[in-house]
C-alpha cells in the first residue's frame, strides 16, 4: 500500500519535475533556438490535448519567420530519420511526456 | 380604261373639274395640278385667268365615266418604301430546328445606280504616292523640274495646324539580350534520426537533472571546469524551468518563522523589550531571564561542545554537538539556530565524529571552521545546500592525532588564503590554509611536555591542549591552556618556544580568553572551582574568584570590560562585574533542571542575551537584567564617553588599585 502511494507520488513527484522544457538535440544558432523553443512551449501549452494543431501552429509560424518548408513532429512515442537542413533541426522534450521534433528541409 | 399614271402624283383626281369642288384632299391635287397647268400655260396670262374663271373642261376620250358619288368617294393610297421586287416569301433551311423557315425580315433595298468614285485623299498614302509618281513623271519638263520638286516639296511639307495633334515615336536603342544562368549550391543537409519514447524522455529529464545539481554545486564553489560551461551552456536554454518546489520553501520557510513567533511572542516580546524593574530594588543583584530553549531532538544523547554567534547575522549562532566521553558512540552534528526560528535548526550538518569546537569567519560569515574528535578539522560553506563540507582534513597528513579542541580563524594570509588555527589533544597548534581543494597545514608550535613525564618519554605522551585565544590587537600573540593547567603565551612568528608560562590551575583549564577592551588582561577559568583573571606581564593572577563546582566555560562581555560571566557544572551561571564589585557574583543563577552540566557560555555581540550549551544537547537563552549590563553613570553636563577607551579605563583604574 504504501508502496503503490510512494509509486504514485513518485510519478507525480517526476512529472513536475519534468515538465520544464529540455532540448535533446539540436543544431541551431542561439537565436533561433531561444526563440522556437519558446514558440514550442507555447504551442504545446496552447493545445494540450490536440498535437495536430500544435503542430500546425508551429510550422506556420516557422514557415513565417525563417523560411518555407518547415516540418513538425508532436507525439508521445515515435521513431524517425530524417534529412534536414543543417543548422535548421531542433529536437526537445516537453511536459514530461511530449516529444517535438522540428526541421526545415525545402 | 387605262388610267394614266403620272409619276410622283400624289393623289389621282377623279374629274378634271375639281377646281369647283375645293375639297381638301382633292384641293392639294388640283393645286398640283393647278401648278403644272400653270407651268404649262404659264405663257398665256389671258388662259390663265379664263382657267380660274372656269371654262368648259375638256375631257379625254378614255377618262372613265364615274358617278358623282364616285367621284367624291375618297380612295386612300399608301406609299411605302418597300421594294415591290423584293422577295416576300424568302424561306431558309435552320438546323436548329431542322425545318424551314420563313424569313420575316427580307432587305428591300433596290440599288437603281452606283458609280464608284475615283477621288483620294492627298494625305493618305495612296495620295502621297501617286503626287509622288506625277513628279517624277514631269521630271523630264527641265526648268518646271524644280518648280514641282518645291512644289512636291511644298506639298509633301505637313500644314502647321494647332488644332492637329502629332504623334511622335521614337525607339531607343535595346540592349540585345543575352541568357545567363546560375546553379548555386543547395544549402548542405544532413540526416538526423532518433527515438521518442516515454522510457528515453523518462531517462533524459533525471540526467539532466542530475547535471544541474552537479554544476550548481560547482558554481558555487567557484571553479571554473570546461565540462561545466558546455553543461552551462545546454543548461542555459532550459532555465525556464519553473521552481515550484523552492518557491514553496520559502514561502513555507516564512510561515513556519511566523508560526514561531506567534507561539514564543511572549519570549520575543520579552527579549527585545523587558528589563526587569525589580532590579532597582535588588542593589547589585542582576537576574537572567530564561528567553527561547533550543532543542533538536536528532541531537539526543549529544552534549553541547561549542558555541558561535555569527558576527554578521547577530541572530544566527552555530552549535557544536559531540560528546566528551570516549566511550559514547562516535557521532557528532553541526546545527545552526536562529533567534526567529526556536524550534528548528536553520542548518544542520552531520558529521562523522563528535564536534568537538566550532569558529565562525570574521568576515565570511558562512565560511565555518569546525574541528573534530577524531582529530579532523573541517570546513563548511553555508551558502551550498550539500551537508558536506567543502574542505576536510581526514586525507590529508597532519591530521591531529587527538581530538581538536579549539579552532580559531585568522586574517588572510599574503595570498589571500583563508586560513585558522587549530590546537588539539595531541599538544599540537597547527595553522590550515584553504589552499583551492585543500587544507594546506603548518606546525605552528608543540606544547610543552608537563613536568611529570619522565625526559625519554616526552615526545610520545602529548600534552593536550583545551583552550587558544588570540588577541584582539596584536593577533600573533596568543594564548593556549593545556590539561596540565598551564597556560603559555606563544607567538605565530616565534616558534620554538613560548614567550611565557603560567601556572593557572591545578587541574585542566577549560577556556581561556583575552580581554576584549584591555590588551593586557585575560581570564582563565578550570576544573579546579576556580576562575583568574591576569595580566600578561604579572605571573599570578590579579583576581581569583572561587565558584563551588569545576567550572566549564568563561565569558567576557562584549559591551564592557569588566562583566564576565562563567557557568559550572552544577547548572548554574554566574555573571560577574568588577568594577562593581570585586569579590562576589552579581548573579549566581541555576538555569537548568538537576544534574545537568552546563558546558558552554557566549555572549550575543549585539544583543543583550547570553547563551548556554548542556550536556542534553539544549541550548537556552537568557537575558541579562539590567543591573548586569552597567555602564559607567556619565556626569551631568558631560558626553556620553566612547566605548572601548572608557572599558580600557576602567579596567586600568581597578589594576591599578590592586597594585
Amino acid at each position: 500500500m504504501a508502496e503503490t502511494v510512494d509509486g504514485k507520488k513518485d510519478e507525480a513527484d517526476y512529472k513536475r519535475l519534468h515538465s520544464f522544457p529540455l532540448i535533446r538535440h539540436t543544431d541551431m544558432s542561439e537565436e533561433m533556438r531561444v526563440e522556437t523553443m519558446e514558440l514550442c512551449v507555447t504551442a504545446c501549452e496552447k493545445f494540450a490535448t490536440n498535437n495536430e494543431s500544435a503542430a500546425k501552429m508551429i510550422k506556420e509560424s516557422m514557415d513565417k519567420k525563417f523560411g518555407n518548408s518547415w516540418h513538425v513532429v508532436i507525439g508521445e512515442g515515435f521513431g524517425f530519420e530524417i534529412t534536414h537542413e543543417v543548422k535548421n533541426l531542433l529536437y526537445m522534450f516537453f511536459g514530461g511526456s511530449l516529444a517535438v521534433c522540428v526541421w526545415k528541409c525545402s | 380604261m387605262s388610267i394614266p399614271h403620272k409619276v410622283g402624283t400624289v393623289k389621282s383626281k377623279q374629274a378634271p373639274n375639281v377646281n369647283t369642288q375645293p375639297k381638301a384632299p382633292v384641293a392639294k391635287g388640283v393645286k398640283a395640278a393647278g401648278k403644272k397647268r400653270d407651268e404649262e400655260e404659264a405663257t398665256d396670262t389671258a388662259e390663265g385667268e379664263e382657267w380660274m374663271q372656269g371654262k368648259t373642261l375638256v375631257k379625254p376620250p378614255d377618262q372613265l365615266d364615274l358617278t358623282e358619288k364616285e367621284l367624291n368617294e375618297e380612295i386612300t393610297r399608301v406609299l411605302t418604301a418597300n421594294n415591290p421586287n423584293a422577295p416576300q416569301n424568302v424561306v431558309r433551311y435552320s438546323f436548329k430546328e431542322g425545318c424551314y423557315k420563313p424569313i420575316i425580315f427580307v432587305d428591300q433595298m433596290a440599288i437603281h445606280f452606283e458609280l464608284e468614285g475615283n477621288l483620294v485623299h492627298k494625305e493618305s498614302d495612296e495620295g502621297q504616292r501617286l503626287m509622288a509618281k506625277q513628279a517624277e513623271r514631269e521630271d523630264g519638263a527641265g526648268d518646271e523640274k524644280l518648280d514641282n520638286l518645291a512644289k512636291a516639296g511644298k506639298k509633301a511639307r505637313k500644314l502647321t495646324n494647332q488644332f492637329n495633334f502629332n504623334e511622335r515615336a521614337s525607339q531607343t536603342l535595346n540592349n540585345p539580350p543575352r541568357d545567363i544562368s546560375c546553379q548555386t549550391e543547395p544549402p548542405p543537409r544532413a540526416n538526423f534520426s532518433a527515438t521518442a519514447n516515454q522510457w528515453e524522455i523518462y531517462d533524459f529529464y533525471v540526467e539532466e537533472l542530475k547535471r544541474r545539481e552537479k554544476s550548481k554545486e560547482k558554481q558555487e564553489g567557484q571553479f571554473l571546469n570546461k565540462e561545466e560551461d558546455k553543461s552551462k551552456k545546454k543548461m542555459i536554454q532550459a532555465e525556464t524551468q519553473s521552481d515550484d518546489i523552492s518557491q514553496l520553501a520559502h514561502a513555507a520557510k516564512i510561515i513556519e518563522r511566523m508560526v514561531n513567533q506567534n507561539i514564543f511572542d511572549e519570549v520575543a516580546q520579552d527579549f527585545m523589550y523587558f528589563e526587569d524593574a525589580a532590579d532597582e530594588f535588588r542593589g547589585e543583584k542582576g537576574t537572567l531571564l530564561p528567553l527561547w530553549k533550543f532543542l533538536y531532538d536528532k541531537a539526543k544523547g549529544l552534549s553541547v561542545t561549542a558555541l558561535c554567534w555569527n558576527p554578521k547575522y547577530n541572530d544566527l549562532f552555530a552549535v557544536g554537538l559531540g560528546s566528551y566521553e570516549f566511550t559514547q558512540e562516535e557521532r557528532g552534528m553541526l546545527l545552526f539556530y536562529t533567534l526567529k526560528n526556536s524550534s528548528y535548526p536553520e542548518f544542520s550538518f552531520n558529521t562523522a565524529s563528535g564536534v568537538m569546537c566550532v569558529d565562525i569567519h570574521e568576515q565570511m560569515s558562512y565560511l565555518v571552521a569546525v574541528g573534530l574528535h577524531d582529530g579532523c578539522v573541517a570546513v563548511y560553506n553555508l551558502k551550498k545546500k550539500s551537508d558536506q563540507p567543502i574542505y576536510n582534513s581526514t586525507a590529508s597528513s597532519g591530521k591531529h592525532r587527538g581530538a581538536v579542541m579549539q579552532v580559531k580563524w585568522q586574517k588572510d594570509d599574503l595570498d589571500s588564503n583563508h586560513n585558522f588555527i587549530s590546537v588539539s589533544a595531541d599538544g599540537r597548534v597547527v595553522s590550515w590554509t584553504l589552499v583551492k581543494h585543500e587544507l594546506v597545514f603548518t606546525d605552528i608550535i608543540k606544547l610543552p611536555a608537563m613536568d611529570k613525564v619522565p625526559d625519554d618519554l616526552k615526545d610520545v605522551i602529548a600534552t593536550a591542549g583545551t583552550s587558544l585565544d588570540f588577541h584582539k590587537q596584536k593577533d600573533y600573540h596568543f594564548l593556549v591552556a593545556t590539561e596540565a593547567g598551564k597556560i603559555h603565551k606563544g607567538s605565530k612568528y616565534y616558534s620554538s618556544k613560548f614567550l611565557e608560562t603560567y601556572d593557572a590551575h591545578f587541574m585542566t583549564v577549560s577556556r581561556v580568553r583575552w580581554n576584549p577592551f584591555h590588551p593586557n588582561v585575560f581570564i582563565s577559568c578550570g576544573w579546579d572551582w576556580m576562575v583568574k583573571i591576569w595580566d600578561h606581564t604579572i605571573e599570578s593572577p590579579i583576581f581569583t574568584f572561587e565558584l563551588k563546582t569545576s567550572v566549564t566555560d568563561v565569558a567576557w562581555a562584549p559591551y564592557s570590560s569588566t562583566v564576565f560571566a562563567a557557568v559550572t557544572t552544577d547548572g548554574k551561571v554566574h555573571v560577574f562585574d568588577l568594577s562593581i564589585n570585586k569579590y562576589e557574583a552579581l548573579c549566581q543563577q541555576k538555569v537548568v533542571s538537576k544534574k545537568t552540566r552546563l558546558l558552554h557560555i557566549e555572549f550575543n555581540p549585539v544583543h543583550p542575551i547570553i547563551i548556554v550549551g548542556d550536556d542534553r544537547g539544549h541550548v537556552i537563552s537568557l537575558k541579562l537584567s539590567p543591573n548586569l549590563r552597567k555602564k559607567p553613570k556619565e556626569k551631568k553636563g558631560q558626553e556620553l564617553p566612547k566605548g572601548p577607551e572608557v572599558e580600557i579605563a576602567k579596567m586600568e583604574q581597578l589594576l591599578s588599585s590592586l597594585r
